[in-house]
């Protein structure tokens, strides 16, 4: 290995594994065109060949394959939410991550850890009990543990009383698993291309032709692109923090705020932290790569910018909260930090389907829950871009229930203030 | 540290300071289904300038800023007093 190393150190050119062939020149026209190459994306263009048979397919991504939200992430995966569709719409993806290694010939490192959501006070024990009832009543593994059974299970946490925030208990959620983000986008994107489909990178969408009456109830004909136009017969967009810029080039608002949330990770340590831990009141999340470096998160951003700096604030913020879970890292360095722009919707709950544009369909809102939900949302855009029918798991989150008055309420929603 | 120029306290951290969101004008109470749908959720979400309400939390004062969200610099702050003589009810 050091002599490989080495030797092609030495050489000018490297053989580096072709993950994504380049498709070269765009083509005149695509059955189906979808915006954004992260995760949501490359999933939906993946289970459109492999489900549907279908790979007249363009993945359009401004910058590279995973150089989004997919790769900024703090990769947990969990399904122990509080509203029935939330429950069974991750509880699916979860299921479906389970066997992605599998599927992609490629491991994703998908790593069960179990999953730690802290309560310090009474009415956060209430809210835990609730979930795990919600949970429990769909099947999904959740149990409400108090102090004395999390100390032996969690041991690492600092239970003691003179604290701003006592840990009173948690819920316990066992299926709550990490994975390497990256991976998950390659093996879609690797995926879904070697069955024909184009991603096309270094391409930015800078508009849309659509026919009808000021836009509303048209349809889209035409994708513009910085390297020409596309025909298109449907049209997805998967954007994230570029969700109302993109469906404004579409002719449509959307309830959304763009809202940095900030990340970041430890020099790596021997593996002392198996469990995910989670506290809503602290502010915190924290698990240990398989790596060895802490990865840990906060909330989200208090006020909305369309950058990924990353402020003093937040790190002041997230680390005086972390030792209170964890004194005993006050020497670890700080290894890396980054920031990726979420796309927060006011009930914490995705927009999926379909839009004031009749064959332009849409998956934003995903504010800090997307990565979680990549497989299912494939899977589910996959279905209704083939089939035209927009399935049960994702119906109560369409756009239009913003016009009836009928929000979701996902308060289960993670590293958001409620 | 973010320094917001507050126009009541003057340069202080931005942590001390929540924001209200856009400056939108208020649909009249008869307005129809539509109207008060966009003023309830939906966004213009712009990524460029932007002016905001903010609110001194210990102070309880609401102002209005000018903000460019691609960069995350404060233009120019008003007491909201003056901002709505400049501007009207509206932006």
């Amino acid at each position: 290995m050091p002599f490989a190393l080495l030797k092609h150190g030495l050489t000018r050119h490297r053989s580096v594994p072709d993950v994504f062939p380049e498709p070269g020149e765009l083509k005149d026209s695509y059955d189906i065109v979808i915006v954004g190459g992260g995760g949501h994306g490359l999933a939906t263009a993946y289970y459109l060949a492999v489900d549907h048979g279908i790979t007249d397919v363009a993945v359009l991504e401004r910058g590279y394959i995973g150089g989004g939200n997919t790769g900024r992430n703090t990769a947990i995966i969990r399904s122990n939410y509080l509203t029935p569709e939330g429950v069974k719409f991750y509880d699916e993806s979860i299921r479906l991550y389970k066997d992605l290694s599998n599927d992609f010939d490629m491991n994703i490192l998908y790593s069960e850890r179990g999953h730690y959501t802290l309560a310090h006070t009474d009415s956060a024990i209430r809210t835990m009990r609730w979930r795990a009832e919600v949970n429990k009543h769909f099947g999904i593994e959740s149990e409400l543990v108090m102090r004395d059974d999390l100390m032996k299970m969690v041991p690492q946490l600092d239970y003691s009383e003179d604290v701003r925030y006592p840990i009173l208990g948690a819920l316990y959620h066992a299926p709550g698993a990490i994975a390497r983000h990256d991976a998950v986008a390659w093996g879609y994107g690797a995926g879904a291309a070697r069955r024909g489909v184009h991603i096309h990178q270094n391409t930015e969408v800078t508009g849309f032709e659509i026919t009808g009456a000021n836009g509303h109830a048209g349809r889209v004909t035409a994708v513009k692109t910085s390297r020409g136009t596309i025909r298109a017969g449907k049209v997805l967009q998967a954007v994230a923090g570029m969700s109302g810029h993109v469906a404004a080039m579409a002719g449509f608002r959307l309830p959304l705020k763009t809202v940095p949330l900030q990340a970041c990770v430890s020099q790596p340590l021997k593996p002392f932290l198996d469990a995910i831990v989670v506290s809503g009141s602290l502010h915190v999340y924290v698990s240990q790569s398989s790596r060895g470096e802490l990865v840990m998160g906060g909330s989200t951003d208090p006020y909305g910018v369309y950058m990924t700096r990353s402020t003093l604030d937040f790190k002041e913020g997230l680390m005086m909260h972390l030792l209170e879970m964890l004194p005993f890292i006050s020497e670890v360095k700080l290894l890396r930090q980054w920031a990726g722009m979420t796309d927060m919707t006011p009930d914490f709950a995705p927009i999926m389907g379909e839009t004031p544009v009749d064959n332009y369909y849409i998956d934003a809102g995903w504010g800090t829950w997307g990565f979680k939900a990549t497989p299912v949302c494939g899977k589910e855009n996959a279905r209704m871009l083939a089939t035209g029918e927009v399935g049960d798991l994702i119906q109560p989150f369409a756009l239009q229930r913003y016009h009836d008055f009928n929000l979701v309420g996902e308060k289960g929603a993670a590293s958001v203030g409620h | 540290m973010k320094i917001m120029p507050c126009p009541l306290n003057g340069p202080r951290n931005i942590s001390e300071f929540a924001c209200g969101g856009e400056v939108e004008h208020l649909p009249p109470p008869d307005c129809d289904h539509a109207a008060w749908i966009d003023y309830v959720y939906l966004e213009n979400n712009t990524a460029g300038v932007v002016r905001e309400w903010w609110y001194h939390t210990p102070t309880a004062y609401w102002f209005v800023a000018e903000r460019d969200t691609r960069t995350d610099e404060i233009l120019r702050t008003w007491p909201a007093g003056e901002f709505l003589a400049e501007f009207g009810e509206g932006r």
